[in-house]
């Protein structure tokens, strides 16, 4: 019985999230993280309020960014591991709609979550309640664009040694104009100016990284699999 | 000749600058020698080796 | 047709062309760079708005240019090896990387030192700044993750997919000046629009340009020969390679 593309990607996802939720520990990890380290910033510079506001958005966005680097060795690494990745490869699927469900569902379970909670970290970050929409808007965005990227350097470190590390350098860079146009529209927000423009560039940026990422993700997953 | 030295008083930067790329040029060179060098002797490490196994 | 090609393109062929072209890059590297050192600090007027700083110039735009063409370099010989299999690909890249960033150190810093007495500060998170500070990062991601791996040919195409990825910051640092509103372009383009540049001050600069690509290739040369022995190192060619 053949599968068809569509079918496949849905199944994929439902694996995922199936498999996610038997283990809600590790989800709660990344997001535990997330809100540790945007208190750690008011807690270690002990600014007042409205500096805190100031740096909030380059706050919130490193911390993003940080948990969602965290949480990208669960993309394939527990796959690879027990062959399911080399089974998933061979199945005549094409590799990349498995890849595309398998990074879908991984931003489901880490990203989505993180724009959920973002209002709370940000009342402990002294933003304004009228920023929140463009906040979580761009966190979802970002975080979008982050799982995209986050998967080709997962992709390309599958079982190193040191992969953890490795990943953050190699997605880091690429994730730096993300971060820039990110807080940049947060900043925008709270500064009561409209955040339209950074707004349609994080949007493009994000169906741009997410039409090429996958590609370049299967091609990192042919290579370290073979 | 001064006047050279002092580059109308931009001189500690632009003489640092042109260390630096002195510098960068030197380790180049030192770097890519050393590296050349130690690939040679590895290559030959296995030539012996190989050859020591033949006989 | 293409058997000449891969002939070419075959270790040991590019081994010694390496190897011959190394005293030729090295002269005339030398001679290019005399030139253009003596002609940018000596003979060179001083600039009428920068005074003596504008002759960082001589230093900051070549090693800016050759980071680039590097990193271009590096990804093509990269795509050349993973996607046609071409071996040679992966050591020109590997060759290259080292190279490639080291120079980007040196535009760095040297355009760190320039922006002091121009802009007023050693750094600004502008667009080419920062831009290149990414391709800064690029080069060392390129590089540890070649290390990572114990397998060196999955270690190469792993590295060269990776640097393929990057290559979207290059047009990114080009243009930047042109999209966005920066500090950088402000300082130095347009100090030299039209009209051109004075010639006494353009040739030295052209020279060093040159200069720098030449010594590119003598340190590429010299590197690829490294690279190609560890490479190939069971190979027999390698015997008489070695006993030279």
């Amino acid at each position: 019985m053949t599968v068809g593309a569509w079918d496949a990607f849905s199944l994929i996802i439902q694996r995922e999230l199936r498999l996610s939720f038997r283990r809600p520990e590790q989800l709660s990890q990344p997001l535990m993280f997330f809100v540790i380290v945007t208190t750690l910033f008011p807690l270690g510079l002990s600014v007042q309020l409205s500096l805190l506001r100031d740096m909030a958005p380059g706050v919130l966005w490193v911390a993003a960014l940080l948990s969602s680097l965290l949480s990208l060795d669960s993309l394939f690494k527990s796959d690879a591991d027990d062959g399911t990745l080399e089974q998933l490869a061979l199945s005549g699927q094409s590799l990349a709609v498995i890849v595309v469900a398998k990074t879908c569902a991984h931003w489901l379970v880490t990203g989505l979550p993180l724009v959920v909670i973002s209002p709370l970290v940000a009342i402990a970050l002294n933003i304004p309640p009228g920023a929140f929409a463009v906040m979580m808007l761009s966190l979802c965005l970002g975080t979008l664009t982050l799982s995209w990227l986050g998967a080709i350097g997962a992709g390309l470190t599958i079982g190193l040694r040191r992969g953890n590390v490795l990943v953050s350098l190699v997605v880091l860079p690429l994730a730096m104009p993300l971060l820039i146009f990110g807080a940049g529209a947060t900043d925008r927000a709270i500064a009561d100016i409209s955040a339209a423009g950074a707004l349609y560039f994080l949007a493009a940026l994000c169906v741009f990284t997410g039409t090429l990422a996958p590609f370049a993700t299967t091609a990192a997953l042919r290579i370290t699999l073979e | 000749m001064k006047q050279f030295w002092a580059m109308g008083g931009y001189a500690q930067y632009v003489w640092p600058c042109f260390a630096l790329a002195g510098a960068i040029f030197a380790w180049n060179i030192w770097s890519a020698r050393r590296y050349h060098a130690a690939a040679r002797r590895r290559a030959a490490r296995a030539l012996a080796m190989a050859d020591s196994e033949a006989q | 047709m293409w058997t000449w090609f891969y002939k070419l393109a075959s270790p040991p062929s590019v081994y010694n062309t390496a190897a011959a072209l190394l005293p030729w890059f090295t002269a005339f590297a030398a001679l290019t760079l005399s030139y253009g050192l003596v002609g940018g600090l000596v003979f060179a007027p001083p600039d009428y708005q920068q005074g003596d700083a504008f002759r960082i110039i001589y230093v900051h735009v070549p090693s800016a240019w050759m980071s680039e063409f590097s990193y271009s370099l590096m990804a093509v010989a990269g795509a050349i090896g993973l996607i046609w299999r071409i071996k040679i690909g992966h050591a020109v890249a590997a060759a290259t990387a080292p190279i490639g960033a080291s120079f980007t150190v040196l535009a760095l810093v040297t355009g760190s030192m320039w922006g002091r007495p121009m802009w007023g500060t050693y750094w600004a998170w502008d667009p080419r700044l920062t831009s290149e500070l990414i391709l800064l990062f690029l080069y060392f991601g390129v590089m540890s993750l070649r290390s990572a791996y114990e397998d060196g040919s999955r270690g190469d195409r792993a590295a060269a997919l990776l640097s393929i990825v990057g290559v979207v910051n290059i047009p990114i640092i080009h243009f930047s000046v042109v999209w966005w509103n920066s500090l950088h372009q402000a300082a130095t383009v347009a100090k030299f629009g039209k009209p051109d540049m004075a010639l006494s001050m353009l040739w030295p600069l052209l020279s060093m340009f040159l200069g720098f690509m030449l010594f590119f290739g003598a340190m590429l040369c010299l590197r690829l020969q490294g690279e190609i022995l560890n490479r190939e190192r069971q190979s027999a060619w390698v015997r008489d390679a070695v006993r030279t």
